[in-house]
């Protein structure tokens, strides 16, 4: 019996500890695995620091059992911070995606093997009141690109992860970075 | 948590099985990559009106385990190298004692601090003999959050059963992986109830085995009057320094273990009737094998898994029965070669066994056990 992959996403999330990246992946991986009804595996990779160190979140979606819950290519990557960039971008899958929070990211120019968004996400948390949300409006961002988990399924994940009492100003961040992304589809 | 599908850490999978299946004490001492069970159980003991307390070290965490079993809780304590090194000479008080407990082992890669953030599958061996003397164990392994909560099921109730510790030997993958984990509704859960004596006080033995070779234990403060060491000792569990007492001993320790390998022994078998070619694959392993099966399917070779959910006592009688049927045995594990050689062993000549040995740090890549594949 061997089935092979229709649906097969790698996706990494990479920033500081403290920016919400463990979560991000903990979000994905539950909309998908619970909501969505598919295989998802999260592991996190983190230095000793409880913040500020690097720190990146795998995440793979699959409609088969997962044998391997590493990325090796993303096919998305969203990134963070700049050393989450500049160490995932050349692994980035041909034909794969990057989002980037502008205002923590300098790229470099864009390679034409991949899509390339970004949105200056802490700046639109910050607006919104609170920048410690700059995680979610990626989240939202990124699903105004990509239908590797179902936006429905996304923001139940994000309504039962953040904490209580936080919920509704969490989903309005998602909208921000949905909202952002859209506009840029359409331009 | 009951009758819902979660997506959580192996590491909480582990707890909330353990919570489950009604343990209400855990000593521990932090470690990484088992801190997070240590964590879900000081917030959830608590929930359940179960204790849990950080000891000193872990010598003191397998001791407080003992005692609370033995007062009448269901306990369990988790760490990793250092310290299952440490716990190594309470866990064979606990073996001669016989206690019912469960230790979990998430292995990350040795010796001594070696990478403590990192996998390794280094310990089967030690999890087999690491504390002194001649006894039989009971170890189970997991591949994923959700096996690892079924299997810490198992290991409370083994443990009730043939009364002994058992070991739980993860790794920091399956540990750290989050995963979907359906924890069933607590009527659907099978726990096996601690054996209590039916004789009255005047009357009861400590170590006066049923049938079975296992002696029934007692409910503390109800009047019994125990003693338990661990010398070696008689059925009254007084010590007695003499070889005809040792051999009864530890035949009763060996033998109840031995006589019933159908009952502990748990594997499973992919698509191993037609195989030339078996890889025999334990805990994270058992994810890249199931890949380099499928690829090796997809090029015409014949090639099948036997996962091994029990690792101690040994499926013996499986690898025989296969090794009469195979080319060879493709054994992946993150050392050097631990149950490769009981393969081998169990195999006696008749199929060939190859390790493909990873030093840890990271799982095997599917790729490298299919090398292996194409090679037999």
């Amino acid at each position: 019996m061997i089935v092979t992959a229709k649906i097969y996403h790698e996706i990494t999330i990479s920033g500081f500890g403290g920016q919400g990246i463990i979560l991000n992946g903990r979000m994905l991986g539950k909309a998908a695995a619970i909501y969505d009804k598919t295989n998802a595996t999260f592991v996190q990779s983190y230095g000793p620091e409880a913040r500020g160190g690097a720190c990146s979140a795998q995440v793979i979606v699959s409609d088969t059992v997962i044998s391997y819950p590493y990325v090796h290519q993303p096919t998305i990557l969203i990134a963070m911070s700049q050393e989450g960039y500049e160490s995932n971008i050349d692994s980035i899958k041909d034909g794969g995606m990057l989002l980037t929070d502008s205002d923590l990211v300098k790229q470099r120019d864009a390679e034409k093997r991949y899509l390339s968004y970004s949105i200056p996400a802490s700046r639109i948390a910050e607006k919104m009141g609170n920048k410690m949300m700059a995680n979610i409006v990626m989240l939202g961002f990124m699903a105004s690109f990509s239908n590797v988990v179902t936006t429905g399924s996304l923001k139940k994940a994000i309504f039962d992860s953040v904490p209580k009492g936080t919920e509704e100003k969490n989903l309005e961040a998602f909208e921000a970075g949905y909202e952002y992304g859209s506009k840029e589809k359409q331009g | 948590m009951e009758g819902t599908e979660h997506f959580i850490m192996g590491d909480v999978a582990c707890a909330e099985a353990a919570i489950a299946s009604g343990c209400r004490f855990f000593a521990g001492y932090p470690i990484t990559p088992a801190t997070e069970i240590a964590e879900r159980m000081a917030k959830r003991l608590p929930q359940v009106g179960g204790v849990y307390i950080q000891m000193e070290d872990e010598l003191a965490s397998m001791a407080a385990v003992l005692g609370a079993s033995w007062g009448g809780l269901k306990s369990m304590t988790a760490t990793s190298g250092p310290g299952f090194s440490l716990m190594m000479e309470n866990i064979g008080l606990g073996i001669v004692m016989e206690v019912p407990c469960v230790v979990v082992n998430v292995q990350r890669a040795g010796p001594s601090t070696g990478l403590p953030t990192l996998c390794a599958q280094g310990d089967m061996m030690q999890a087999r003999w690491g504390s002194h003397g001649h006894y039989e164990i009971i170890a189970l392994s997991a591949s994923s959050p959700q096996e690892l909560f079924d299997v810490t099921i198992k290991a409370f109730n083994l443990s009730e059963k043939y009364r002994l510790p058992v070991l739980i030997m993860t790794d920091e993958v399956v540990g750290h992986m989050t995963e979907k984990v359906i924890i069933p509704p607590s009527n659907r859960i099978e726990i096996y109830p601690r054996r209590i004596t039916k004789l009255p006080p005047e009357e009861y033995l400590p170590y006066l085995p049923d049938e079975d070779m296992v002696a029934p234990m007692v409910g503390i403060g109800e009047g019994y009057h125990i003693h338990s060491t661990g010398l070696t000792h008689d059925k009254k569990g007084y010590p007695v320094i003499s070889a005809p007492v040792q051999k009864d001993m530890i035949d009763r320790l060996v033998y109840k273990i031995r006589n019933n390998v159908d009952d502990i022994v748990e594997y499973r078998e992919i698509e191993t009737a037609d195989a030339e070619i078996i890889i025999v694959a334990y805990g994270i392993s058992v994810r890249p094998a199931q890949k380099a099966l499928e690829l090796a399917r997809e090029k015409g070779i014949k090639c099948g898994m036997l996962r091994l959910t029990t690792i101690w006592p040994f499926a013996e009688k499986k690898i025989m029965e296969l090794a009469s049927q195979v080319k060879g045995f493709v054994v992946p594990e993150i050392n050097y070669g631990q149950i490769s050689l009981e393969v081998e062993r169990c195999s006696a000549g008749h199929a060939k066994t190859i390790l493909v040995s990873h030093a840890g740090g990271a799982i095997f890549n599917p790729n490298e056990i299919l090398e292996a594949v194409e090679k037999l």
